[in-house]
């Protein structure tokens, strides 16, 4: 019985979270969410250099050949820092695609370009104001040739490259295009968290590869989110755990009627609340990583668990830090609005806790909990 | 990461399912709890199954040899408890004396007394009950009135205890009382062990919101007990109640009862305007939050397993157990009991339904007992986040001068 992460995983949290300390990752992403930059160059450049993105890449097209759990700790620490790079994007998403369903060429071709930063990857589903599936997906593929647009596409900015979810007669198919190709014109769209930026993509005629066949698109496209679900649940509970810190922190220094605010029930029920959430979401977190990283048949639903819980976890502990925080939680000069906005960007990237829930009890059904 | 035992573990938990599949038959689904230890039949077959266990070592399997033991490791533990669980056994009886009573005495009897006093504890040959909540001392169990006056090598009780489970079939308790109202309130308290049959022991069923009745009030009057059933120094009572109920909290786990599992099987069959109620999309967004709680659970508990398996000690994390699992066994049972809409009213011979009704009428009590919702949450607050104490009423004063508000 060891459902723990290894010592050797634990340093590497350990450095990841100094490394991040020391860069001022919190710091930068104020910087990034004022100045809507949408991402920091020097801070995913020392990631970069750090080998952050070919954690998972085979030693045989450059990357250091770990598994899964390597990449959790990771994920946690930037989820801590609110670090404002392309990394879920580009690692969670475009590179575990490619991994996994990529032909051998592609991989040859762009997984030493993700490891070295040439290539930074996203993923483009969302079409309208709705979640998509694969009844509404109308952006349309002929023969490789792309047409539609895409909202809401986080990191298209800085992305070379897109996973683009398309319909062409046959059914759903996923494509791979190329975003520096004529034909592709990515506009920046407002949104809620402009430490990471999201953007419009239009295709007009663009030559594209398929991922896998014709007609699985929608079955690959689940997978990678199923997968990618528990690396966006770890990064959720190291964001839950930094704002009950900050809550924490905050209700032992701050006094009220002669004593701190932490010493009355009303704030310490608050936080143990917070506790609560974020111990249950943490321990379906270490089943689901396990699952990941054994490709266990029990995945999707471990990765659905992990994800309701954290985006349960982050909600609270980000809503309620601010409420702890008084008046100045609802100032711009205090961090909590960051963590806020991050726990409603990352609990909608990859579809809404409602459509979770309906997943995670969908897979329920299909295995007979009972 | 991994779920698997080791190779001694494996050995080991072969060694308890092998030992069960021949004296005992696994638990069927929605195989209905029944913990009626008034039932002479029922208390019969709890003490057979335990004598049984403790013939083959099993009882208390973590004691050592001399009490009744095999010396076994945490771990250990853990997995013969796991292996019993799937099995259907009488359960609900010794907890409270083998797990909060055997402790203590373990720790501050003489040698003498634990011979003579945990082996049968062990064999449910004698059963044992806690005696520290009374009438204006419930969370705040240190606000306890109860008197010990000394006299020679006796002490003198007065006074009157309640929520005390299973005094009424118990043979011994473990007691903490107020020998001086003239010291601050945690320092006027001793400790004892009491035999149940003393003569001003009086017992008094109460019967709770379930119509069942699995605690009591005591009421003592001038019962006398020789100082050496005194455990600990005269003062330490605090002290020694302190270790109970650390005890108490590893032995209050989970609310037993019904689960996710149980209201997915219902859901799917039940009928809900005519159609089943798992297509309901309310009753699924619920079902999905169970799961996750309950799911959260088993791995939080699986995390401090891993602890233990390493040998090292484990973090804070199990606290959050009871105050979950109470807090999802009420809304399992009222969507249970929804689900009948009008006739959810009556009782009926359905297993499932007998289950939702009474993890309904059940749950209150299990957000109370050992605990409160409120109390484990302060305990969270303070011992786990570190946040400061609320201001108290009760420090540095003498007892007798703390505000009571009914004397």
């Amino acid at each position: 019985m060891n459902l723990d992460f290894s010592d050797d995983q634990k340093f590497l949290q350990e450095e990841a979270r100094k490394f991040l300390k020391k860069e001022n990752a919190l710091l930068r992403n104020r910087t990034v969410l004022e100045n809507q930059s949408h991402f920091d160059q020097e801070l995913w450049t020392k990631i970069v250099e750090l080998g952050w993105t070919g954690i998972r890449i085979p030693e045989e097209f450059d990357g250091l050949g770990l598994g899964h759990l390597e990449l959790c700790v990771i994920a946690e620490e930037l989820g801590r820092f609110l670090a404002p790079v392309p990394f879920s994007s580009s690692v969670y998403l475009f590179t575990e695609a490619i991994i996994k369903y990529g032909s051998e060429e592609m991989k040859k071709d762009l997984l030493p370009k993700l490891v070295s930063g040439d290539v930074i990857g996203t993923m483009a589903v969302t079409e309208d104001l709705f979640a998509p599936s694969k009844d509404n997906i109308k952006l349309s593929c002929e023969s490789g040739k792309i047409n539609g647009k895409k909202i809401a596409v986080p990191d298209a900015s800085i992305a070379t490259h897109a996973l683009v979810v398309a319909k062409s007669d046959k059914g759903i198919c996923l494509q791979v295009a190329d975003l520096s190709h004529e034909g592709v014109l990515i506009e920046h769209q407002e949104n809620i968290d402009e430490s990471r930026g999201h953007f419009s993509i239009t295709f007009e005629g663009v030559d594209t590869h398929a991922i896998g066949d014709e007609i699985s698109g929608w079955d690959i496209y689940e997978s990678i989110i199923n997968q990618a679900a528990v690396l966006f649940a770890y990064e959720q509970i190291g964001g839950s755990q930094a704002s009950l810190d900050m809550a924490v922190n905050y209700a032992k220094e701050r006094y009220a009627f002669g004593r701190p605010i932490g010493s009355y029930q009303a704030i310490k029920h608050k936080l143990a609340d917070m506790y609560i959430a974020l111990t249950l979401a943490k321990s379906n977190c270490y089943y689901a990583a396990w699952a990941l990283s054994t490709d266990s048949a029990d995945l999707p639903s471990a990765s659905a668990t992990a994800r309701v819980s954290a985006i349960k976890a982050y909600q609270l502990c980000s809503q309620e830090n601010i409420q702890t925080h008084g008046g100045n939680g609802f100032t711009w000069e205090y961090d909590c609005h960051m963590f806020y906005r991050r726990s409603k960007l990352l609990s909608l990237n990859l579809g809404s806790l409602s459509n979770w829930r309906e997943k995670l009890v969908t897979s329920l059904e299909q295995s007979n909990i009972n | 990461m991994d779920f698997n035992d080791t190779k001694e573990e494996a050995k080991f938990r072969k060694k308890c399912r092998d030992w069960l599949e021949k004296n005992a038959t696994y638990k069927e689904d929605s195989t209905p709890q029944n913990d009626d230890f008034a039932n002479k039949d029922k208390m019969k077959a709890a003490k057979a199954w335990q004598k049984k266990k403790y013939d083959a070592g099993w009882a208390m399997l973590h004691w050592p040899k001399e009490y009744g033991g095999i010396g076994a490791s945490s771990m250990e533990r853990i997995i013969w408890a796991n292996e019993e669980a799937k099995f259907d056994v009488p359960k609900g009886i010794f907890e409270i004396g083998l797990g909060m009573c055997g402790p203590v005495m373990m720790e501050y009897a003489s040698e003498e007394q634990k011979e003579r006093y945990l082996p049968p504890m062990a064999e449910g040959k004698e059963i044992w009950c806690q005696l520290f909540s009374e009438p204006s001392a419930g969370s705040d169990v240190a606000g306890l009135r109860s008197k010990a006056v000394q006299k020679g090598d006796k002490w003198i009780i007065n006074g009157q205890k309640v929520w005390t489970s299973g005094a009424h079939f118990s043979d011994y308790g473990i007691l903490v009382v107020r020998h001086d109202p003239d010291l601050e309130k945690h320092k006027g308290m001793t400790f004892f062990f009491v035999d149940m049959k003393s003569p001003g022991i009086e017992v008094k069923p109460i019967k709770q919101i379930t119509g069942g009745s699995s605690f009591n009030e005591v009421y003592f009057t001038d019962v006398e007990i020789p100082d050496s059933q005194r455990l600990g120094e005269i003062g330490d009572g605090w002290k020694v109640a302190i270790t109970t109920l650390m005890n108490e909290r590893l032995a209050v786990g989970d609310a037993g009862g019904a689960d996710v599992e149980d209201a997915f099987r219902w859901a799917k069959t039940q009928d809900n305007l005519g159609e089943p109620l798992l297509n309901n999309k309310a009753a699924r967004e619920s079902i999905a939050d169970w799961y996750c709680e309950k799911s959260g659970l088993k791995n939080t508990k699986l995390r401090t397993m891993s602890a233990l398996s390493r040998g090292d000690t484990p973090g804070p994390e199990a606290s959050i157990t009871k105050i979950v699992s109470a807090g999802k066994l009420q809304n399992i049972g009222n969507f249970g009991i929804d689900s009948l809409d009008m006739a959810g009213m009556l009782r009926t011979d359905n297993n499932d339904v007998k289950g939702f009704q009474n993890a309904w009428l059940g749950a209150p009590g299990m957000r109370i007992a050992g605990g409160t919702d409120e109390i484990l949450r302060n305990i969270i607050a303070e011992r786990v986040l570190g946040l400061p104490q609320d201001p108290r009423a009760d420090k540095g004063v003498a007892f007798k001068d703390i505000p009571s508000g009914n004397s």
